[in-house]
């Protein structure tokens, strides 16, 4: 009895593995077409001079070359710098809604989550047409007129190499912060209630129960989106190609806008591939410092 | 709570509400502006931009400038069929695929199961730079497929995230209701088909309004593999009528409308999905 139980069991494990691959095979199949396969092509094709008739294997001489050009390294910091303008902004703003969010009605929370994900559901391209003329450089232009209220002089927003970066980030600022202010809310709903009413047992103030208990209690959240907002941003290229090309004088040149600029305009395809793959190691260093140094307390 | 809602004074109450909902519109003001600014001037003349005034205010409505932005190419009506031919299949494939694939991982035994799991998930971590390149490679000079629907949809398929979120969410699926079902007779399709589809509606409704958002609004891979008219979407189509008329603001304005109203239309429609597709991936990540 014993003995055919087992072997009925083993069948049905054995039977069940097999729906298991039929399950995943598609799936499995456009992985490794799609995904495996360039990732291990792109590791060849670094090593080449890349011609559609037979490439030249030319060692690292693509890395070499990468990492003496200063338009790389120029890219890297525009990159950064777009990054530490934009990211923790878009954080500390999305925080702030949040928590305004939080005491008002139901239906209130709903609309203003609403309004404020809206952006997001809008294409780039789209947003693109929009804010290229928001910053329209002509006196007449929507911003031009809006500083010209408090008397600051007409500006060349997109065109000059001072205000192109800052025009980047002020879009961003407005139009990205609607996923996490989605997220961040959610989570301070997760705050148990008992939490507060210790505090308010102990006379705390609204500022002190936000430093004690909201903070540490979204430390997670705050990683995550951090983490994914770095990682986001450090792959940042519609914009950039859309609103100002890179330019002017390479002041928006961001590496991933540098990468396809290098494989769809230059085709130098070599050159493309292990600059993406230093562009890779940099986000796995960088997102592995972030847990390093704030996951140290967070508990998945 | 965080506020203390038993001030003793309601008026205090009543003053904290009003100031924080005051700063919450002028931030919502702030965020809509250009999506107002985009429909409101998509309503004027289709004439050239000079020095123009832009109104915020419409003083008359004119759909002059959608027909100016329909004109401009035999083939502006295509774009958008070809979006939605790409959006609605590749959304069809992935809560097919990569539900199917999320229930084996979760919940079906097989050898190098864990393995395979992992190696999708370091695989989400690899920027999309990486394979841009070699994707381009293999559709235009090893499969010969560009400019296609094929080139546009078969990278799509299957998306790792989607099947990331199908294995969280199904994983919570109790076992005993998959046993009694294989004691019931059932094989893993019927399964699959009868008991799982069913409990993961919710699930499904996210990934695949996520899915047709992403797809709908996606500009560089169209970008990369079309090179006619006839088979650009309209997001490639819209960016091409903004490089060919710099300065005819409204017909613009119009053509990004276009490109935005379906998915604006979604949203209103299916807002609850929408936001729940935005924790959904967040929670305990």
């Amino acid at each position: 009895m014993m003995q055919a139980t087992k072997t009925i069991k083993k069948r049905k494990v054995k039977g069940d593995a097999g729906w298991g691959y039929t399950f995943i095979a598609v799936a499995l199949v456009i992985f490794a077409l799609f995904t495996a396969y360039p990732v291990a092509s792109a590791f060849i094709i670094s090593f080449q001079e890349y011609k559609p008739l037979g490439s030249t294997f030319i060692g690292f001489d693509n890395y070499v070359e990468t990492l003496s050009d200063s338009l790389f390294w120029k890219s890297i910091r525009t990159t950064i710098v777009y990054t530490i303008l934009t990211v923790p902004v878009a954080l500390f703003l999305s925080f702030a809604v949040a928590i305004l969010i939080l005491p008002l009605k139901k239906w209130m929370q709903t609309t203003f989550k609403a309004v404020f994900y809206l952006p997001a559901v809008a294409s780039g391209v789209a947003l693109s047409v929009v804010w290229l003329w928001i910053f329209d450089p002509m006196p007449s232009g929507i911003l031009n007129k809006l500083i010209g209220t408090v008397g600051a002089d007409n500006q060349n927003w997109l065109g000059s190499s001072s205000t192109a970066m800052l025009s980047l980030v002020l879009m961003a600022w407005l139009s990205s912060h609607g996923t996490s202010i989605i997220i961040y809310l959610a989570a301070l709903l997760g705050i148990d209630n008992s939490y507060y009413e210790a505090a308010d047992l102990d006379g705390a103030t609204f500022l002190q129960k936000l430093r004690y208990i909201v903070v540490p209690c979204l430390k997670p959240t705050t990683l995550f989106l951090l983490v994914t907002g770095v990682i986001g941003s450090f792959q940042v290229f519609q914009n950039a190609f859309l609103m100002t090309g890179g330019g002017p004088d390479n002041a928006t040149t961001m590496v991933g806008l540098l990468i396809f600029n290098n494989a769809f305009k230059y085709f130098e395809f070599g050159k493309a591939a292990a600059q993406s793959l230093i562009l890779a190691l940099l986000i796995a260093g960088v997102a592995l410092v972030q847990f390093k140094f704030l996951g140290k307390e967070v508990e998945y | 709570m965080l506020f203390k809602n038993h001030a003793s004074n309601s008026m205090t109450k009543y003053i904290r509400n009003g100031t924080i909902t005051l700063l919450l519109l002028i931030f919502a003001l702030a965020t809509l502006f250009p999506i107002y600014f985009m429909i409101i001037s998509s309503l004027g003349d289709p004439v050239e931009a000079g020095a123009m005034n832009y109104s915020l205010f419409p003083s008359k409505i004119s759909f002059a400038s959608y027909k100016f932005f329909f004109d401009y190419s035999a083939y502006s009506l295509r774009w958008l069929f070809n979006s939605l031919i790409v959006a609605g299949t590749v959304t069809v494939s992935n809560v097919f695929f990569a539900s199917m694939a999320g229930y084996a991982f979760s919940k079906i035994q097989f050898k190098g199961r864990a393995f395979l799991f992992t190696l999708l998930l370091i695989a989400m971590m690899i920027p999309y730079q990486v394979t841009q390149v070699p994707l381009y490679i293999l559709i235009v000079n090893i499969f010969h497929i560009q400019n296609t629907y094929s080139a546009l949809i078969l990278p799509g398929l299957v998306s790792v995230y989607n099947i990331f979120l199908a294995k969280q969410f199904m994983g919570s699926i109790p076992k005993e209701i998959i046993e009694s079902a294989k004691m019931e007779g059932c094989n893993q399709f019927q399964i699959y088909w009868r008991i799982i589809l069913p409990l993961s509606k919710t699930v499904l409704a996210v990934m695949a309004i996520l899915t047709f958002m992403e797809n709908w609004n996606t500009f560089f891979w169209p970008f990369l593999v079309t090179n006619t008219m006839d088979m650009q979407t309209i997001q490639v189509g819209l960016k091409n009528f903004r490089f060919a008329n710099t300065t005819y603001f409204a017909p613009m304005m119009a053509g990004a409308t276009i490109s935005a109203l379906p998915m604006f239309v979604l949203f209103f429609s299916l807002q609850k999905y929408f936001l729940e597709g935005v924790t959904v991936g967040a929670v305990k990540g």
